[in-house]
Order: structure tokens, then C-alpha cells, then sequence
């Protein structure tokens, strides 16, 4: 018999339909794969027991014929997503061993649809991160590592790490400034970022509150399509989410793109692109040329200010959002002789490095007399690059870049330790189209010399996951990317 | 100029004076969580996930909220801007479960405005409002349960409020207490706060400062907190202008800064300097999206709008004749106009008036008993001022009738009938006791015809003594003057 992990979310699922194996057959597959990659440290809790109940369920939905769209399909779940009865600790030591009296509105939408959770998957703490090595639980290793450990990516790296390495069919990432998308890059596997807006993010433990996105990480753009296209929808719950319908996504998919108008934009050709992935992505824009796309040039003129204000944005909302770890009510709390004390013990002790840098940034930017000139100011370039893009829109249907301007590094790099500007500078393709709102894909695209994945950024118009998805698709099939062995 | 002079050493001083009042607006949920609002819950009862501040939890508005501002907003003679939004207020407190409340900053819900106040002497003066904005409320502290810990109760927590800031525009703490009597009637006119600032629904704020009589500037004001009362609000106005003028003439100077009133002493009380105080860092609540009003939403809350007491005072003056003073005293509460308006219903409107704040009032008063316990209803007012006006009883009859009313609830007409009250209107009846009367007593005839005629009133009193008072006492003096010529 085959390895059943090596199966897409499609095939799985017409695998289950016929009969040919049973769902605890598959979770039992994906529970021995997670339990005998440990040392990947990719999953920060594991619930096989509960997934093996929930496979049992699935399958006796499947035999009476009831099953969801994702029935005895066994998933990964980033630990920012909030699980009932499930510790979800956002990879902070300040939430460890929190566990939530509710479900988010994503995970209980793939729940509904019958999906099996595997367990939490790691992430940098608070998503705060393109490495994964801020994590309280410490770094995952990327699968494709080989002399020495590569990270994974961030922030979902866990989850880019699982899907690549089969320890789940799918799992759900979140993404802010490109954490979807890096890690599927660096872990050779795919994700979508969606238009935000598109899924709810009410239970998912936020970062920033007007870029985070939850997305899909799987094996294929198909598995992509059919994971997005259960978590997406308007939500009353929260009050940014787009009441807009939601299309079956996989049916673009294989569909011709014939005449279809793809954007090169002339500034992501940025100094600290990697030779390599400038030669791939000359290439994916001639794989696409071969399929009938017209390649057409456009510009992006304020590219060069994305990450600062990304940088002042984010920490901003970040320096708000995380208020509420105070060790009051839940979480852990650190004694003291006053109340602000109690604060300071507290949060000295459960938020890491990175975390205490950007809520210093963002309390900062945010203050009085320095307000103006850098939160003010970058709202007002915020909307110069959405602006962008509705211009460059005007001329082409999708847009083509790399994903991230190199392969995979070394855990603990020095240069990325040294000067935090350096890790930043990975998500200089991915945060425009995160300030923008727009949906975003990555996909592998092949591997550079020393045999790493590289990926492909794919970005559309607001809304329009569609043409991303069929555009993705069609380039997947010409690239025919094989994962880690 | 109804203000308060302050006769100083050097010169006469004017206070200047702002108030910003918070009104815990009536709705059965919060202004951001389906949790109730219910007052006198068991602690900790009433609380989401959301108002806990809870991970990944999301504020949603509630529109009632939005709708009691509006109306409010009407209430106050004042602009309702169609656009507004939400920001964050950041500090750290253990009331503040988010490490923030969200309320309004830059884009109020409502704009500029005026209330009309009524001051002792008759004169009215219009205050202006700055503006009104929505935000959420803290939870209570509560110190007294230990002496060294702090508790927490939540049920206050996201409870909606609408912050009142009217211009500097008080001189005197009367023109304060009136406004805040005015703004008192008009929201709870308007069901949209309960007004009871003594259980903390109606919490007041006043910035205080003194100038030169003539003088146009602002000087550094001192902010009273939580003078919850109107008639603390007058003693702190009162107290902290008086304590300025004298700093000022010692030779001292004004430093903005915050006062805390103690209610014991009628004084106020140093707390920091304004530069020493919290830096908010303001931004908007990337949670929410902006606040757009439709015309529709404004002008069915406008349609819906009842009679506010300055509509129904002036309506009272001009149609049914009131003076302005009485008028405003019994338009001053919603419930007590409507009693008047059923009272005065085809009777004698001005009568009516009269009864009511006279006898009546002073009925509930020894009775201790609020309006809706009175034993006499509004009807049967009516009809005991038309058994006066139909000559059917005399004045002092009916204060006997009345106290009748008092004691049994029974109505006037039953009274007179049981009681055999009916006046003595025929005037044959009267001729006969007048004859009598004049008869037994020739020495005060002969008096009275030598010029003595204040004598009159002696002759009506035995006429009315011999009538047993049921005499009408316009005929008796009538017939007297005849015939005594």
C-alpha cells in the first residue's frame, strides 16, 4: 500500500469515498509520520487521540454518505488559531498552558466540514517572525534541510514544515506581513494568503489587526482551493469580515488562461534578489507566456516604502493588541508587590525578544508629539501603495513576483541575529500586498543549487482568488514540483 | 450676566468652567458584546469572552448603541455626523481588561450643539456642546472586600457610554447644576440613560478655571473628577474657583492639572500635574470599521423623536398659558408633564398648574411617595379644579376635598356628594343669612356706614360661619356691598 501521506487532500478524498482505505487509516498514517518526525519540532501539541475519535466520526458520516468537504481529512492547526479544550499558546511563554473556552470561526468552519485535527502547530511568537526561531518552543527544522538545520520560514513555519514534510494533509497559517507565504516558499509547498476580509479572524489571536489573514498551507494549489474555499465567508463575529459570497474555488482551476494579462513590476527587481530566483522567475513569467499570457511591465512606484510602514503599522497594532497579556486573567502571571509590578514581572518574563522589540516600536510611533510623523505618516503611504495596485490593476489581471528574495537560511544566522533588518527584509515581496489587502499565493517553483525550494508569488485583484487560483494551477502542472523525498 | 462674581483683593475674578459627562446609555447588551447590561446582576455574571478580553476575541457594534446616541444627539440640539469612527485608548489598568477602551477621538458620533438652560432669576442661557461620543465602559473595582488585594467585576466592563463635553460656557456653579438637571431630563426624556447619578449612570467631569472680570483668556484649568451629583458638581465649581482666585492673588501660579472632590469636606483635592499624565497613544480601532449613518437610519430616529422638554415647556406656555417657570418645573421630568397634561385635559390648565405644584407636590412630599404612587390621579385633579371653576365648591371646600382625595383615592365629585359640600349659590338662600347677619349686629352696621368698610371682611366670615362655609363667597361679599350700601 502506498504511503497514504504522501496523498493529496483530493485524492485522499476520493480514497475515502471508494473505500480503499478508512479514516483512521489515514489519521493512524499521519499520527506515526508526526510522531516519528519529532525532532522537526514542528507540532507544539499533539492530539492524536482526539483526531483518531474525530477520523472514527468521519468515517461513519462517510459510510451513511454525509460527509463534509473535508470529512477524515487530518489537519495541522497553527497555534494562533483558538481551540476549544486545546492548549493555544501563540508560541509565547506568557500563554503557555492556556487553553480557550471557545472555538475560532475558521477552525470550527473545517471542523463542521469534518476535518480531524492532528494538533497545534509551532509558530514565531505571536507570528512575529520570518524564522519561526522566535518560538517559545524553539525553532522547527525546514525538512529539506541537510548539512545544517534550515529554518522553515515564518511565521507559519510549523505549518509550511508539517504539510512539506506529510505530518498533515493541510494545515491553516495566518498571515500579516507574508507568513504564508515565506515559509511555503522556503518549505517547498503552497499557501494562499486570501483578500482580507475573507476569513474571519474572530479566535485567532491577533497580531496586527488590519493585515492578519488566516490561509491555507497544502501540498497542491487543488488542496489549497478546497481548504479556502471552507474557511472563507462573512462572519458576524467580526466586524472586518467581507459579506461577500464565496466562490467553489477549485472550479477555475486547470481552466485556460489564454489572453490573461500578467504584471512583472520593475521594482521587486531590488539589489538583494538572489540571482537564482531572478532567473526562475524569468522563467515562471515563460511558462506562463507558453500557456497564451500576455507579460506585461508595470510599476509599483512605492514599493521601496513597504516595509517601513509596514514596520510602523504592524508593531502599532501589535503594541495594542498584546495590552491584554497582563497576567490577570488568564495566562501566566508573575507576582509582584503592586499591580504594576505584577504587569512588569509578568510580561518581562512571558514575552521573548522580538515580541518586546515591536511593542516598544509600536509604543513608540504611537506616542504623543511622535504620532504625525511615523503612524500618520505611514497610514497615509499605506494608501499610496493600495493605490498602486489598483493602477497597476488596470493593466494586468495578476501579478507575478518571487516570494522571498532567497532559499531557506541556517538557523541561527548571524546576520538575521545581528541586525534584525536583515530577517525583515525576507518579506520585501509580501507586505505590500498585505498593506494592499489583496489575496497572494505562493507556489514552489523549483530548487536552486543546492537543491532548496524556491517560490513564486502570485497576486490578484481584491476578491479575485479565482484568477490567482487558475493562473496557479496552470503553472503548477508546467513546473511539476516534487517535494522533499 | 446671571455668573458668579469673585470679590478678590485685587479685583473681581469669573469662573470659566466645562463639564464632560459620561451616561451609561440603556441597552439590553453592551456597546461591543452580546453580554447583558442588567444593573444589579451577581458580579462576574454578565460577561463575554469578548468583555474579558479574552485571546482572539473581537468587538462587534451594537446598534441600539448607535441609535440612543443619535436620539441623544437630537436631544442636545446637535450636528449628528453621518461619518465617525472608533479609536483605541491605551493604558494599562486592571478595570481595562483589553489594555484599552475603544471609543471615539478624532470622528465623534455627534458634533456641535447647545442645551437651553433655565437659571433661578428667569433667564435662560444656551450652553454649547462640543460633542458626544460613544465608548465602552471599564469594570468596577472593588477595594473594601480585603485590605490588601484588589477585585475585579466584570459586568460593567463594555457597558456602553455616551460622553457629553459641553464648551467652557459656565460662569457660576448654578448655571452648572442647571445644566446638569437639563441634560438629566432630556436623556431620560429620551430613554437613553437613566440619569441616576448616584448609582453611577450619570458620571460628571469639570474643568475649572478663573479669570479677570473683562479678561477673554483661558487660563490653566484644574479637572475635578467624578463630582457625582449636581450638587457636588456646584460645591467643587464653587470651592476650586474660590481656592484659584486665591492662589492667583498669593502670588501663585495655575498648573493644568487633575483634582479629586471629597464629598465629606465639599473640597477638592491635588492629584497630579496634565504633563505628568498618561500618554493615550490614540489610534483607530482597526477592529471596527468606520461608523457610516444613512439618511434613512438619521431621519427614522428624527421621525421617531418625542417632545423634549423644551418643546413641550414652550407648547405648555403658549397654548395652555403657563409662566415660563412652572412650565419648565413640570416639564422637568417626562413623567410628571404627562400626569399634568392628562390632569389639565379640558379643565382649567393654569388651575391645574397651580394645584399640582402647590398642594399636591406637597402631598407626595409629607407622603414620601413618587408619582406613580399618588392616591390621586391625574383625572380626578382634573375634575376637583373644575368643581372650583363651576363655582360647584369654594376654595377652602376643596382643600378639604383634596385632603379627602389624599387619604381615600376617592374621586372629588363623590366627595362633595357624601359629604353634602356642595356651595350655597342661591341667592335667596344667602339673602336671608346676609339679613340675619345684619340683623344681630346693628353697632358694626352703624360702623361700617361711618367708614369703618374693612369691617366687610368680618360680615363675610359670619355669613360663611352661618352657611357652614358652603356659601360661595363672590355672592355673599356681592350681597353684603348692596345691602349695606
Amino acid at each position: 500500500m502506498t504511503d497514504l501521506t504522501e496523498l493529496t487532500i483530493a485524492e485522499a478524498k476520493k480514497g475515502l469515498s471508494k473505500k480503499e482505505f478508512s479514516a483512521v487509516e489515514l489519521t493512524t498514517s499521519y499520527i506515526n509520520n508526526m510522531q516519528a518526525k519529532h525532532k522537526l519540532n514542528a507540532f507544539v501539541k499533539e492530539t492524536p487521540e482526539l483526531a483518531l475519535q474525530q477520523a472514527a466520526a468521519s468515517q461513519s458520516k462517510i459510510d451513511s454518505g454525509l460527509g463534509g468537504e473535508l470529512e477524515g481529512i487530518p489537519l495541522g492547526i497553527k497555534d494562533l488559531f483558538c481551540t476549544k479544550g486545546v492548549d493555544t499558546t501563540a508560541c509565547s511563554q506568557i500563554l503557555k498552558g492556556f487553553v480557550p473556552p471557545y472555538e475560532s470561526t475558521v477552525t470550527s468552519k473545517l471542523l463542521s466540514a469534518g476535518a480531524n485535527f492532528l494538533g497545534k502547530l509551532n509558530l514565531d511568537e505571536f507570528a512575529m517572525g520570518g524564522s519561526n526561531e522566535t518560538s517559545a518552543f524553539g525553532p522547527v527544522i525546514n525538512p529539506w534541510s541537510k548539512e545544517v538545520p534550515l529554518v522553515p520560514g515564518g511565521s507559519s513555519g510549523g505549518s509550511a514544515a508539517a504539510v512539506a514534510a506529510n505530518m498533515c494533509a493541510a494545515a491553516t497559517g495566518t498571515d500579516t506581513g507574508g507568513s504564508i507565504r515565506q515559509p511555503s516558499a522556503f518549505c517547498g509547498v503552497t499557501g494562499i494568503k486570501p483578500t482580507y476580509g475573507r476569513c474571519s479572524r474572530y479566535g485567532i489571536i491577533a497580531f496586527a489587526s488590519s493585515l492578519d489573514q488566516a490561509g491555507p498551507i497544502a501540498k497542491t494549489v487543488e488542496d489549497c482551493a478546497i481548504m479556502l474555499k471552507v474557511m472563507s465567508g462573512h462572519d458576524a463575529k467580526d466586524a472586518t469580515s467581507a459579506k461577500i459570497a464565496v466562490p467553489d474555488f477549485t472550479k477555475v482551476l486547470g481552466q485556460s488562461i489564454k489572453g490573461m494579462r500578467v504584471g512583472i513590476p520593475k521594482e521587486y527587481r531590488v539589489p538583494s534578489l538572489n540571482e537564482e530566483v531572478a532567473s526562475y522567475w524569468d522563467k515562471a513569467a515563460q511558462m506562463l507566456k507558453e500557456q497564451g499570457v500576455e507579460i506585461v511591465d508595470i510599476s509599483l512606484p512605492h514599493t521601496k516604502y513597504a516595509l517601513a510602514v509596514y514596520y510602523i503599522i504592524a508593531p502599532a497594532e501589535a503594541s495594542s493588541n498584546l495590552a491584554r497579556y497582563d497576567g490577570l486573567r488568564y495566562g501566566n502571571r508573575v507576582e509582584g508587590k503592586t499591580l504594576d509590578e505584577m504587569y512588569v514581572n509578568s510580561r518581562t518574563a512571558g514575552f521573548g525578544r522580538e515580541v518586546k522589540r515591536r511593542i516598544m516600536i509600536g509604543t513608540y510611533v504611537l506616542s504623543a508629539g511622535y504620532y504625525d510623523a511615523y503612524y500618520l505618516k505611514a497610514q497615509k503611504v499605506r494608501r499610496l501603495i493600495r493605490d498602486d495596485f489598483i493602477e497597476a490593476f488596470n493593466h494586468c489581471d495578476i501579478i507575478l513576483t518571487p516570494t522571498a528574495p532567497s532559499a531557506a537560511f541556517a538557523i541561527g544566522d548571524k546576520s538575521m541575529q545581528q541586525d534584525p533588518i536583515n530577517m525583515w527584509l525576507n518579506d520585501i515581496f509580501t507586505v505590500s500586498v498585505s498593506l494592499a489587502g489583496l489575496p497572494a499565493m505562493s507556489l514552489p517553483i523549483g530548487l536552486n543549487s543546492k537543491g532548496l525550494p524556491l517560490g513564486m508569488q502570485l497576486i490578484g485583484r481584491a476578491f479575485d482568488e479565482e484568477s490567482v487560483l487558475k493562473a496557479a494551477s496552470i503553472l503548477e502542472k508546467q513546473v511539476a514540483f516534487r517535494g522533499v523525498k | 450676566m446671571s455668573g458668579m462674581i469673585i470679590k478678590g483683593k485685587t479685583g473681581d475674578w469669573e469662573v470659566v468652567c466645562g463639564l464632560e459627562i459620561h451616561c451609561q446609555i440603556i441597552s439590553k447588551s453592551k456597546i461591543f458584546s452580546g453580554a447583558s447590561t442588567h444593573y444589579g446582576s451577581d458580579v462576574n455574571q454578565n460577561v463575554s469572552f469578548v468583555d474579558a478580553g479574552m485571546p482572539g476575541m473581537l468587538p462587534t457594534l451594537n446598534e441600539e448603541c448607535v441609535r440612543q446616541a443619535v436620539k441623544t444627539g437630537f436631544g442636545l440640539n446637535a450636528k449628528i455626523n453621518k461619518y465617525s469612527a472608533f479609536a483605541r485608548k491605551n493604558y494599562f489598568y486592571a478595570d481595562l481588561p483589553q489594555g484599552y477602551q475603544i471609543t471615539q477621538f478624532k470622528y465623534p458620533i455627534v458634533g456641535e450643539g447647545f442645551v437651553k438652560i433655565e437659571l433661578e432669576d428667569g433667564s435662560t442661557k444656551d450652553i454649547g456642546v462640543e460633542r458626544l461620543h460613544i465608548e465602552q465602559d471599564a469594570a468596577k473595582s472593588i477595594h473594601d472586600i480585603s485590605p490588601t488585594k484588589t477585585f475585579i467585576d466584570l459586568n460593567r466592563a463594555g457597558v456602553g457610554l455616551m460622553e457629553i463635553v459641553t464648551k467652557p460656557d459656565f460662569r457660576s456653579p448654578e448655571e452648572a447644576g442647571a445644566f446638569l438637571r437639563k441634560l438629566r431630563s432630556i436623556v431620560r426624556y429620551l430613554g437613553s440613560c437613566d440619569g441616576n447619578m448616584d448609582e453611577g449612570s450619570m458620571r460628571c467631569d469639570a474643568s475649572i478655571s478663573v479669570r479677570p472680570v473683562g479678561s477673554k483668556e483661558l487660563r490653566p484649568r484644574a479637572e475635578v473628577k467624578n463630582v457625582n451629583s449636581v450638587k457636588f458638581a456646584m460645591q467643587a465649581i464653587d470651592f476650586e474657583a474660590r481656592r484659584q482666585v486665591e492662589l492667583y492673588e498669593s502670588g501663585g501660579t495655575m498648573q493644568q492639572q487633575t483634582c479629586q472632590f471629597n464629598q465629606a469636606t465639599g473640597q477638592t483635592k491635588f492629584l497630579r500635574f496634565k504633563e505628568f499624565s498618561d500618554d493615550y497613544r490614540y489610534f483607530p480601532e482597526p477592529d471596527l470599521p468606520p461608523l457610516v449613518l444613512s439618511d434613512e437610519f438619521i431621519e427614522d430616529i428624527k421621525k421617531n423623536l418625542i417632545e423634549l422638554p423644551d418643546a413641550k415647556k414652550e407648547r405648555f406656555v403658549k397654548e395652555l398659558g403657563l409662566t415660563a417657570y412652572d412650565a419648565s418645573v413640570i416639564c422637568e421630568n417626562k413623567e410628571m408633564a404627562e400626569f399634568f397634561e392628562r390632569a389639565a385635559q379640558g379643565h382649567d390648565a393654569k388651575k391645574v398648574a397651580n394645584w399640582l405644584m402647590g398642594d399636591f407636590f406637597a402631598m407626595l412630599n409629607e407622603k414620601k411617595l413618587s408619582l406613580e404612587e399618588s392616591p390621586i390621579s391625574a383625572e380626578n385633579l382634573g375634575k376637583l379644579v373644575e368643581l372650583i371653576t363651576q363655582n360647584v365648591i369654594n376654595g377652602k371646600t376643596a382643600k378639604d376635598v383634596f385632603a379627602i382625595m389624599a387619604e381615600t383615592g376617592k374621586a372629588p365629585e363623590v366627595i362633595v356628594e357624601e359629604k353634602g359640600l356642595k356651595q350655597v349659590t342661591d341667592t335667596s338662600a344667602i339673602e336671608k343669612i346676609v339679613d340675619d347677619v345684619i340683623a344681630a349686629n346693628p353697632d358694626n352696621v352703624a360702623s361700617y356706614k361711618a367708614g369703618k368698610t374693612n369691617l366687610l371682611g368680618w360680615f363675610v366670615g359670619q355669613v360663611m360661619k352661618q352657611s357652614s362655609g358652603k356659601a360661595n363667597p363672590g355672592i355673599v361679599n356681592q350681597i353684603l356691598k348692596q345691602k349695606l350700601g
